[in-house]
C-alpha cells in the first residue's frame, strides 16, 4: 500500500470547505511569490461567480486579481504569453464548457510551446475551471470535459476529490513550470474536511491518495464521486470492504497506487463524471489490464455520464449524472 | 536603447545589412527547399524586409516580439543568429529549437523572440500577455506582435487588442499587409479600405504606413513604443508591403500575374533604401558590393554550419514535453519501441 506522499505530513489541520481550501491555496501562493496573479471573469470585485476568490481583490488589489473582459481566447492567450515571459498566472475560466472558446491558445500555444521550442520556454500557468452537473444549469454550463485536457500532450490535469487535495494540488499547480488544468466540481464547494494549515503543504501532481482502505473492491473515484463513494463504503461496511482511492491527478496518472490496490482487491470500479467512452475510466482500465491482468478477479466497471450531454430538467439530469447509487450498483456487479 | 539607431549613418547601414541578410537567407532557404534539403513548409519573407527591420530597429533588446508563419525576417531583424536558424530549418539539433520546431516555430525566448507561429492570429494574445508581464513588472519594455492581413479577420486578435487597449498594455500590433491572405486578395477578406481603420473600434491610434519604406516603418514603431512605455496603451499599425514569393514555396499562385509582382518590385524596399543612402553620400557603390559579399558569406557559412550540424537522435523526440517529466512518456515510448515499432530499443 502506498502511503500518501504529501509533504510535509499534515500535522496541524483546520476544517474548511473546498471553496476555502482553494482560496487559502491562492492566498498562500500569492504571498509566497509576487509573480503569481489571478485573472478571469468577475474574479475581482465580484469575488468570483462561485465566490472562490472572494476577498482577494481587497487584499491584493486589482493588479494581482484582475477582472477580464468576457474573452476567453484573449485572456487565456494572454495568460500563455505572460507565463512564457516571466510571470505565473492563475487563470479562471468560469465554466469548463467555455474552454473551447480558448481552444486554439490551449492546444497550439500553451501545450506545444515548450516542446516546439526545444524545451526553452517555461509555461507556469494554472487554469482553474468548474465542471459538473447537478445544478440545473443545462448542457452549456454542466459539462465535465477534463478528459480532453488529460489526453492532450503537453498539459497536466488534476481533479481534487477532497478539500485537502484541493489545497495541496492547487499549490503544486501554481508552483509548477508546466501548464496545469485544475478542475473544480461545482457541487463540492461546500464540502468540508480537514486541511493542513502549514503553508509548505503541497500534494504532488501525479499521485493518487487512498482515502479509505479495504480488501474486497477498489473504487477509483474523482471529484464529487470520491465523497459519494466513501459514503457508499460506509453503508456497505460489514458486507463489502471497499477501498476508495481519490485519483486526484488525471495526467500524469498514478498507475502504481492503482496497481497496488487492485493486487489486493482484484476488483475495480472507476467512477468519474466525464462521459464514459474514451475517458478517464478507459485509461485506468487499460493500465490495469496492461500491468495487472493476472490480478483481476472480475470485469472492471465504469461509472460516468452515459455519453449524453447534461440536460436541464431535474429528472433528466438526475438520470445521467452519476452518484453513489451508481457506484453501489457497480460494486454489486463485481462482488 | 534601440536595437539599431536609424538616426545615424552607421545605424542606417546596419538596417540595410539586415534587410540584405533577410533576403539572402530566404533566397537560400528557397533554393534549399527546392533541392529537397528542407522538409515541411517554408514561407519566405522576400519583399517585406523593410517591415521587420524598420520595426525591430525601433525596439529595445529587452522588448518582446511575436511572429507569424512567415517569421525568418522577424528573427534576423531581432538579431537571431542565421546559423542556428538555418540549422533549425534543416531539422538539426543545433537549431534554435533543437530541430523540434522548424521554419514555422523558430523561437529564441532568451532573445525575447516568442516564436514564429503556424496559427494565423495566434501571436497577438501572446504579445498581450508579454505586455502584461512588462506592465506587471513595471518595466520599460513593450511587446510587438507581427501579424498578417489575413490575421485581422481572426477573432482572437480582436480579443487581444481589446484586452491590451482596455488595460493600457504596452503592446504594438503591426499588421504586414502583403495583400494576400494565403491565396485570396485582402479586399475579398475585409470590408474596410485600410486595415488600420480597425483601431477605431478600440479607441487606440491606428495608421497605415508604407511598408516598403524602412524609415517610415521605423518612425511609426518608434512612436508606438513611446506611447506604450508612457502607459498610454497599444497602437495598431498597418504596413503596406508585398511578398514576392508565393504564400509557401511551391505555391502555383493562380491569384496574381507576374506583372503584379513586377509592379511592386519597382518599389523594392532594399533598392529604395540603398539609393537613399547612396544619394545622401553615406554609402559608396563599392561599400555596397562589400556589404553584399559579406552577407552572402554569412549565409553561406550558415548553410555550412547547418549542413554539418548533428541530426537529433530519435530518443530526443521524448524530451522537452514538460519541465517536470511524466512517467507516461517513458512508459509508452519503451513499450512501443520494444515492439519494434519505434526503432531500435535503447
Amino acid at each position: 500500500m502506498s502511503t500518501q506522499p504529501d509533504t510535509p505530513s499534515a500535522d496541524s489541520t483546520e476544517s474548511m470547505t473546498v471553496r476555502e481550501a482553494i482560496r487559502a491555496a491562492l492566498r498562500e501562493e500569492m504571498d509566497r511569490d509576487e509573480d503569481v496573479f489571478v485573472m478571469g471573469e468577475d474574479v475581482g470585485n465580484y469575488g468570483g461567480v462561485f465566490e472562490v476568490t472572494d476577498g482577494l481583490y481587497e487584499e491584493y488589489g486589482d493588479e494581482r486579481v484582475r477582472d477580464t473582459p468576457i474573452s476567453e481566447a484573449g485572456f487565456v492567450g494572454a495568460g500563455v504569453g505572460a507565463a512564457a515571459s516571466g510571470t505565473r498566472p492563475v487563470v479562471e475560466v468560469m465554466f469548463s464548457d467555455f474552454l473551447g472558446v480558448a481552444g486554439e491558445q490551449i492546444m497550439n500555444q500553451m501545450a506545444k510551446m515548450r516542446y516546439m521550442f526545444g524545451g526553452k520556454a517555461e509555461m507556469p500557468i494554472t487554469v482553474r475551471t468548474t465542471e459538473g452537473g447537478g445544478m440545473g444549469a443545462a448542457s452549456q454550463h454542466s459539462g465535465t470535459p477534463h478528459t480532453w485536457f488529460a489526453h492532450f500532450p503537453g498539459l497536466k490535469a488534476v481533479t481534487p476529490g477532497t478539500p485537502k487535495a484541493a489545497k495541496g494540488l492547487l499549490k503544486s499547480a501554481i508552483r509548477s513550470n508546466d501548464p496545469v488544468f485544475f478542475f473544480e466540481n461545482k457541487l463540492m464547494y461546500e464540502q468540508d474536511g480537514e486541511v493542513p494549515t502549514d503553508p509548505s503543504y503541497t500534494a504532488p501532481i501525479g499521485e493518487a491518495a487512498v482515502e479509505r482502505e479495504g480488501s474486497d473492491v477498489t473504487v477509483v473515484a474523482t471529484q464529487r464521486l470520491v465523497g459519494e463513494s466513501l459514503s457508499v463504503a460506509d453503508d456497505l461496511a460489514g458486507e463489502v470492504d471497499v477501498e476508495v482511492v481519490d485519483l486526484r491527478s488525471l495526467y500524469p496518472l498514478d498507475t502504481e497506487t492503482l496497481a497496488d490496490s487492485i493486487r489486493k482487491t482484484g476488483r475495480m470500479v472507476i467512477a468519474d463524471e466525464s462521459p464514459v467512452s474514451y475517458g478517464v475510466h478507459a485509461e485506468v482500465v487499460s493500465r490495469m489490464v496492461e500491468d495487472e491482468f493476472f490480478s483481476l478477479d472480475a470485469p472492471l466497471q465504469r461509472v460516468g455520464v452515459p455519453d449524453t450531454h447534461v440536460p436541464f430538467s431535474t429528472p433528466l439530469e438526475d438520470e445521467v449524472v452519476p452518484d453513489g447509487d451508481d457506484v453501489r450498483s457497480a460494486i454489486h456487479q463485481v462482488v | 536603447m534601440t536595437l539599431i539607431s536609424m538616426k545615424d549613418s552607421d545605424g542606417r547601414e546596419e538596417a540595410l545589412r539586415r534587410m540584405l541578410l533577410i533576403r539572402e537567407f530566404d533566397s537560400t532557404a528557397g533554393d534549399l527547399f527546392a533541392d529537397g534539403d528542407i522538409p515541411g513548409f517554408v514561407h519566405l519573407y522576400i519583399g517585406e524586409e523593410a517591415v521587420a527591420v524598420g520595426a525591430c530597429a525601433a525596439l529595445d533588446e529587452e522588448d518582446f516580439i511575436t511572429s507569424t508563419h512567415r517569421g525568418h525576417g522577424h528573427c534576423i531583424a531581432k538579431g537571431l543568429d542565421p546559423r542556428r536558424m538555418m540549422a533549425e530549418l534543416l531539422g538539426k539539433r543545433d537549431g534554435y529549437c533543437n530541430g523540434k520546431g522548424g521554419s514555422m516555430h523558430i523561437a529564441d525566448v532568451d532573445a525575447n523572440m516568442l516564436g514564429a507561429n503556424g496559427i494565423v492570429g495566434a501571436g497577438p494574445p501572446l504579445a498581450a500577455g508579454a505586455a502584461l508581464t512588462c506592465q506587471y513588472h513595471d518595466e520599460d519594455r513593450v511587446a510587438l506582435a507581427f501579424l498578417g492581413d489575413g490575421a485581422v479577420a481572426q477573432g482572437q486578435i480582436h480579443e487581444a487588442i481589446n484586452l491590451a487597449a482596455t488595460w493600457d498594455l504596452p503592446a504594438v500590433f503591426l499588421v504586414e499587409n502583403n495583400h494576400f491572405g494565403e491565396g485570396t486578395p485582402v479586399e475579398e477578406q475585409h470590408n474596410v479600405e485600410n486595415l488600420s481603420e480597425t483601431a477605431e473600434s478600440y479607441n487606440i491610434p491606428g495608421f497605415t504606413v508604407d511598408g516598403m519604406d524602412v524609415t517610415a516603418v521605423n518612425e511609426a514603431v518608434e512612436e508606438a513604443r513611446k506611447r506604450a512605455i508612457a502607459g498610454d496603451g497599444p497602437t495598431f499599425i498597418e504596413a503596406e508591403t508585398y511578398r514576392y514569393r508565393g504564400h509557401f514555396e511551391g505555391d502555383p499562385q493562380p491569384y496574381r500575374t507576374e506583372e503584379d509582382v513586377e509592379r511592386w518590385q519597382q518599389r523594392d524596399p532594399i533598392d529604395a533604401f540603398t539609393e537613399q543612402l547612396i544619394d545622401r553620400g553615406e554609402l559608396a557603390e563599392s561599400e555596397l558590393d562589400d556589404l553584399r559579399a559579406e552577407v552572402e558569406a554569412e549565409i553561406e557559412e550558415a548553410v555550412e554550419f547547418a549542413r554539418e550540424a548533428d541530426e537529433p537522435t530519435p530518443e530526443e523526440a521524448y524530451d522537452d514535453m514538460f519541465g517536470e517529466p511524466v512517467p507516461e512518456i517513458e512508459r509508452f515510448a519503451n513499450a512501443l519501441r520494444t515492439d519494434g515499432r519505434g526503432g531500435d530499443p535503447q
